[in-house]
């Protein structure tokens, strides 16, 4: 490889990585920037979408594109890959370190277990249930759907790899569960548990990043997102409803 | 009491979406502050009848500030504090209102809570960007002062 290439490709995976896991597109722009300047390139040229990176250096022959095919969540990534460009930019590592390092990131495996998400989502929807509605009754079922809610959406979307029809299924069974657990007389109040449950399938990401593009001035990635939170959102409304107008 | 309950519950749900979406171990702890800190300031407006809007918009002002208060001090991105802080400020109630009212016929109600989800998320994203200005603000007086 030369060093133009490596160059690039160094840029490129870091700005992979950073989009594949839920960074907002200024950062990504911003930190590949900093990588070409700090690798002796002037004059760079970036192009940062949801679902692909470009990058040139203009006046000599080379430029190169890498597509993004799917995103998931994992902000310990983005923060590796930022630490990594400060370790760059203060010399500590040189370029083809951080092209090693970069790989390594992009290889790992979530560093967080399925069980810690599990114990997250359960952290979740209790506290926001009692928060919302102010009555501590339902807390025990709505934990306890709220985790199996999300375990479904896990498994679902690791092996179907379909977010919205994951979140479609897991919607469709809090609403059951919740009707459940207050038909044997576990829950006093459906609303109150499904509110809680839904909680950990908020996407949260999608939405704040949709904010923060378009504010930036991203003006392709940010309705972008925001159609994909839309998306989300409109996947367990439709879960929920159909449970509703069941019963 | 029922205050205090409220602020313990508002460090646990960010802790919890702060696993969820893996964010640094490091980062827990300040990310679970942030998210009392701005429920304490929408409790205070609730307390003085400020109603549910005007408290998002407070409380998203001092999540942008303190995210990017706690992004220079940790040296992370601002965005792993401020997704989780902003957890308990989803108008996740409204919005279940929403989809149920419209799913049983009951238009009226329905889109009455639209509405509400529709003002709360302005209000959120309005704060984002007076937390910029702020943040703007800070990092030029810094500057000034500095040299």
């Amino acid at each position: 490889m030369t060093a133009d290439e490596l160059i690039i490709a160094t840029c490129l995976k870091a700005g992979k990585i950073m989009v594949e896991n839920g960074s907002e597109i200024s950062r990504v722009d911003d930190t590949m920037m900093r990588i070409a300047q700090n690798a002796g390139v002037v004059s760079a040229n970036t192009y940062v979408t949801i679902t692909g990176v470009m990058m040139s250096i203009q006046g000599r022959n080379a430029t190169q594109i890498a597509a993004i095919n799917q995103r998931t969540i994992d902000l310990e990534k983005v923060a590796q890959v930022n630490q990594l460009s400060r370790q760059f930019a203060d010399t500590k590592i040189d370029l083809t370190t951080l092209y090693e390092r970069l790989n390594q990131i992009d290889a790992a495996s979530r560093s967080f277990p399925l069980w810690l998400q599990l114990v997250g989502a359960a952290l979740v929807s209790g506290p926001l249930m009692i928060m919302f509605r102010q009555e501590v009754i339902n807390t025990w079922p709505t934990v306890v759907i709220g985790t199996l809610g999300y375990l479904v959406f896990y498994l679902l979307n690791r092996y179907l790899k379909i977010k919205f029809l994951s979140e479609l299924m897991a919607a469709l069974l809090i609403g059951f569960g919740a009707e459940w657990a207050c038909q044997i007389g576990w829950g006093t109040n459906v609303n109150d548990i499904i509110i809680g449950a839904l909680m950990p399938l908020v996407p949260g990401v999608p939405l704040t990043n949709a904010v923060r593009d378009t504010l930036a001035g991203n003006f392709v990635s940010g309705p972008a997102r925001g159609v994909e939170a839309m998306l989300s959102a409109a996947a367990l409304g439709f879960g929920i409803a159909m449970v509703i107008t069941l019963f | 009491m029922a205050v205090v309950g409220q602020l313990a519950l508002a460090y646990i749900a960010v802790l919890g979406f702060g696993l969820i979406i893996n964010i640094p171990h490091q980062a827990l702890n300040v990310a679970g502050w942030i998210g009392t800190l701005t429920w304490g300031g929408y409790l205070i407006v609730q307390a003085f009848d400020g109603g549910v809007v005007l408290g998002s918009l407070i409380g998203s002002v001092g999540i942008g500030v303190l995210s990017s208060l706690a992004a220079r001090y940790k040296k992370m991105p601002a965005i792993i504090f401020n997704i989780p802080s902003l957890v308990s400020f989803v108008p996740g109630s409204q919005a279940y209102q929403m989809v149920r009212n419209f799913a049983l016929g009951n238009y009226r109600q329905a889109v009455s809570f639209t509405l509400q989800v529709v003002m709360i998320t302005g209000a959120i994203a309005l704060g984002f960007l007076l937390a910029e200005l702020l943040n703007r603000l800070i990092t030029f007086c810094t500057l000034r002062w500095r040299y």
